[in-house]
């Protein structure tokens, strides 16, 4: 006289018809929050300057080009009619034409963009392999010299402006020490040496063979580098340590030690397990987090990634580059927040 | 009884009169649960270290005047790039020759400002929109938080540069566009607080006594949000310090000769690598300061919400 | 009284303290009781300490609480003095432990068929496939009846009976001597309750263990166990066999007797619990057998 089980049947994979509407929900989020930036950059663009096209063509640009632009950008339409055209362009990728670089913002953004991603990319990984064994290590022995050590590392992180501490770190590391590369991606003996396949130096350097570009290319990102991994992993670190002191108080840790199990394993099988799915949000806003850092780290670096791309065009006032730095950022930041929310319920037992 | 019995007599009836059980006046209870706020938050050494902090900063920028060697505007060419202790200087002196410890008090004073503008502003439009969104509900609640979400999704920096970049440099656009990046937050957490306040037995009662939405929310609601609100601000200080530094390192904050940190740190870039002290200095004093909100503001969530205090 | 060589467990003088702000917080205070191949029941309310007997037993009270007692006996071993690597062979093994909501005792990101695994291959070495056949076999055991799709099943899917036979089943896969139940049903619909105890019965007796009953409720450890003791405030106050339980004599148990309801014996008022704080001075009464 058993009871029966409550679930109809053990089956582990969605079926298709739910992947498939969850894509397109989470395509139909993305949409609707993009819309709402590319109004705010639409309102920051068009309405906040008091001359818009003098904001995008500069101040000495002759009547005819002023009058040219005045109709090509439809300024003479009422304002939701130029919302819509903005948006047209904005789908088939038309930034409009930088006033710094004479060439389409688009063109540009494609070019820096590589370097802001190895940036990031490198300092991820710094962030996920410090910091998660730190944070582990911290909840597990709560209150010891290690927690307290991570906690000042956070707290630092936190505390420090990035820009400040990249400064130091070129003094120390670079002006001091000699240890590293100073700024710019390579040394001027190696700039445009590599044919560029994707646009990483790195990657680049080795599909090419050319290891002294690439030793190169390593001594002059390891500093920003790390520097951006150091903020990605006192953010990473705290996050893991709360997530896993959460975990070790749970009724199941107690069961698992009653098994007999080592401590190593209900740290790392049971207590990790159960947070390996939050931690993939954590990682995935550390990266947009790191997007963001980089913005204020490369003008210090002269990395000629998207960061220093905003920066620059800021100084000079060129709207086109820094509202279309700003949209790709954006979007960006967004499909990484989303993307993890799916990721998310993917990966979840319970959330099936 | 002589004097000095009557003296600590009176003094013991102050502090049973704080710490007691059966408060006998609404003012009473509520001065009580200050004092017993106040009494663990003081048992926490960091959040001290932090309040100090904070303390000292606001009393550097109020007599900036009284405190600074020389004054912060003026130039000396040939003085110029003075070392740590030299000359009198006990910070040294930047490009221009100006004295940087005078700098640094007096940029103390813009600090303070646009921490004290943007902690009045963001905090209190969020408040505003999440409250009154989390209580009319419906499409009004929907709109709100679309809004704040929109908000939210994008990188706070970014955004606020794009506005400085539309509104042009200056103390007041930055203070704009770093509020106009930070109320979402505050939207939420109120929102949060609202909803759940909103079904509560005495919200009914009160509303049958005949009051309206604006006077639920500003004399119900709005206190119940405070303590969140509180612990938020503080810990956002931190993060506002360092975004209004960027600003002010990218050059779209105070405009010069204004002795504001970041700026000073841009200027001394040039010099880095011999005149190190003209960039990092600075440096240490929007670290300090950021340090300070962050430390008092993990101490005021222990005391203010004692559930999501994760450290012992 | 049982031979010394049929005891499978003997504590003397057990101590749980717990250091506050406020000072020292004894839960449990000079206990001592012994347990054959019998089903023992230790009743209290909440706060008397019988929850953190069973955690004391099994060593698995961690800091700041402290543990200590003259010795506990597992046969000839003191557990007392056993080293961690030591103890974590005992647990499991020999002494085993059910608690009371499987909905937060399982862990919600594994498999329940990994779970049970996990706590065989703990204590034997065999290969993978005979792992996961003796946890189908241990599944059948505690009447479930497809044990394949449970085997491959999460925890929250399962119903609070068939989380807690699952729990049963993952405590008695590596064959221990003696099972802790603390408050195993008390997460159960009353329907289930009476269920899940005779499958945990009837394993028990099976298997020759000792049980030790951890429960609340006085009525359910005196029909399902052979001897019981009372526990209040930290000590233990009164110990019978289980059929003996209407001759009690200690007032604090009388008055749980007596404010429980009976069909039999319909009354007016029920009557309320006096509690005398002599009882918690008074000294612990011993619970050897």
């Amino acid at each position: 006289m058993s009871v029966t089980i409550q679930s109809e049947n053990g089956r582990r994979a969605p079926p298709v018809f739910s992947v498939v509407a969850t894509i397109a929900k989470t395509l139909g989020t993305i949409a609707i929050t993009m819309l709402g930036l590319l109004f705010i950059t639409f309102v920051i663009g068009r309405i906040m300057p008091i001359d818009p096209l003098i904001s995008i063509l500069g101040e000495r640009a002759s009547k005819e080009m002023y009058e040219a632009t005045y109709i090509k950008l439809g300024l003479d339409k009422p304002l939701v009619v130029q919302f819509f055209y903005y948006l047209w362009d904005v789908v088939r990728g038309d930034f409009g034409v930088s006033r710094l670089t004479a060439r389409p913002v688009v063109d540009d953004i494609i070019r820096v963009f590589p370097a802001t991603l190895e940036l990031a990319t490198i300092g991820t990984f710094i962030g996920v392999f410090v910091g998660i064994p730190l944070g582990v290590v911290a909840a597990v022995k709560r209150g010891t010299w290690i927690d307290q050590t991570a906690r000042v590392i956070a707290l630092v992180g936190y505390s420090m402006p990035i820009f400040w501490l990249g400064l130091v770190g070129l003094l120390v590391f670079y002006g001091i020490l000699g240890w590293v590369g100073g700024p710019g991606r390579v040394g001027i003996f190696y700039v445009d040496l590599v044919p560029t396949v994707t646009g990483l130096i790195l990657v680049d350097s080795i599909l090419d063979g050319q290891w002294d570009v690439f030793r190169d290319a390593v001594s002059h990102i390891i500093l920003p580098a790390s520097l951006l991994g150091y903020y990605s992993l006192a953010y990473i670190s705290r996050m893991t340590r709360s997530f896993m002191l959460e975990q070790m108080n749970a009724e199941y840790i107690t069961t698992a030690r009653v098994k007999g199990l080592s401590e190593w394993a209900v740290v790392w099988r049971h207590a990790f397990g159960n947070i390996k799915v939050p931690l993939i949000t954590v990682v995935a806003l550390s990266y947009a987090g790191l997007l963001e850092g980089s913005v204020l780290t490369e003008i210090i670096f002269s990395w000629p990634g998207i960061g220093s791309y905003i920066t620059t065009a800021l100084l000079s006032a060129d709207m086109n580059a820094v509202l279309g730095g700003t949209v790709v950022v954006g979007l960006v930041f967004v499909c990484l927040n989303i993307f993890s929310d799916m990721l998310y319920k993917f990966f979840d037992p319970r959330a099936r | 009884m002589t004097n000095a019995g009557l003296a600590s007599g009176e003094k013991q009836s102050l502090r049973d009169w704080l710490r007691t059980e059966t408060p006998t006046s609404r003012r009473h209870a509520k001065i009580a649960s200050l004092y017993q706020g106040w009494l663990t938050l003081k048992s926490n050494k960091l959040a001290m270290i932090g309040l100090f902090i904070l303390v000292f900063l606001v009393l550097v920028a109020l007599f900036a005047p009284l405190l600074a060697p020389a004054d912060p505007f003026e130039q000396n060419l040939a003085n110029r790039l003075q070392p740590l202790w030299g000359q009198g200087h006990l910070l040294g002196t930047d490009s221009l020759g100006r004295d940087i410890l005078s700098r640094l008090i007096y940029g103390a004073r813009i600090t303070l400002y646009i921490v004290t503008l943007v902690a009045m502003i963001a905090p209190i439009v969020g408040l505003f929109v999440g409250t009154v969104a989390g209580y009319a509900g419906g499409w009004i609640d929907t709109i709100l938080m679309r809004i704040t979400d929109i908000f939210l999704a994008f990188p706070r920096l970014v955004l606020a540069l794009a506005f400085v970049a539309a509104l042009g440099a200056g103390i007041e656009n930055a203070v704009i566009a770093i509020s106009l990046t930070a109320w979402p937050p505050y939207a939420r957490i109120a929102r949060a607080e609202t909803l759940t306040i909103r079904g509560s037995d005495y919200i009914s009662a009160v509303k049958l006594q005949g009051a309206g939405p604006l006077r639920i929310i500003v004399k119900h609601i709005w206190p119940l949000c405070m303590s969140s609100i509180i612990v938020r601000v503080t810990l956002d200080m931190a993060g506002i310090i360092l975004a209004a530094a960027g600003l002010g390192f990218l050059g779209m904050g105070a405009q010069p000769p204004s002795p504001e940190w970041g700026a000073m740190i841009s200027e001394g870039r040039k010099f880095l690598l011999d005149y190190w002290w003209v960039a990092t200095v600075p440096g240490l004093a929007i670290f300090t300061v950021s340090l300070g909100f962050n430390l008092l503001g993990d101490g005021l969530r222990d005391v203010l919400d004692p559930k999501d205090a994760g450290d012992a | 009284m049982l031979e010394q060589q049929d005891k499978l467990l003997d504590v003397q003088n057990l101590w749980v303290k717990f250091p506050t702000r406020s000072g020292v917080f004894d839960a449990v205070r000079g206990i001592s009781f012994s347990l054959g191949k019998e089903r023992l029941g230790i009743v209290g309310e909440s706060g008397s300490g019988k929850s953190m007997t069973g955690r004391a037993i099994l060593r698995l009270i961690r800091k700041p609480g402290i543990v200590s007692a003259d010795r506990i006996m597992l046969h000839d071993k003191d557990l007392m003095t056993m080293s961690e690597r030591e103890m974590r062979k005992v647990r499991g093994q020999r002494i085993s432990m059910v608690m009371q909501d499987p909905k937060f005792s399982l862990n919600p990101v594994m498999t329940v068929g990994e779970q049970i695994m996990e706590a065989y291959a703990q204590h034997a070495k065999a290969s993978k496939a005979d792992v996961k056949r003796k946890a189908l076999d241990m599944l059948e055991a505690v009447s479930i009846r497809d044990p394949e799709r449970v085997f491959r099943a999460y925890p929250h899917e399962m119903s609070g009976g068939m989380g807690q036979r699952i729990m049963i089943a993952m405590m008695l896969i590596p064959n221990p001597e003696i099972l802790i139940a603390d408050e195993p049903t008390s997460a159960l619909d009353v329907s289930v309750q009476t269920q899940v105890l005779s499958i945990m019965d009837r394993l028990v007796q099976e298997r020759g263990m000792g049980l030790i009953f951890i429960s609340h409720d006085l009525n359910l450890v005196s029909s399902f166990c052979d001897r019981v003791l009372i526990m209040y405030a930290g000590r233990i106050v009164e110990t019978c066999r289980a059929d003996k339980l209407h001759e009690a004599r200690h007032p604090y148990t009388r008055g749980l007797l007596n404010s429980l309801p009976r069909l039999t014996e319909p009354r007016e008022r029920l009557d309320v619990l006096k509690r005398d704080p002599a009882w918690r001075e008074a000294q612990s009464v011993s619970g050897a057998s």
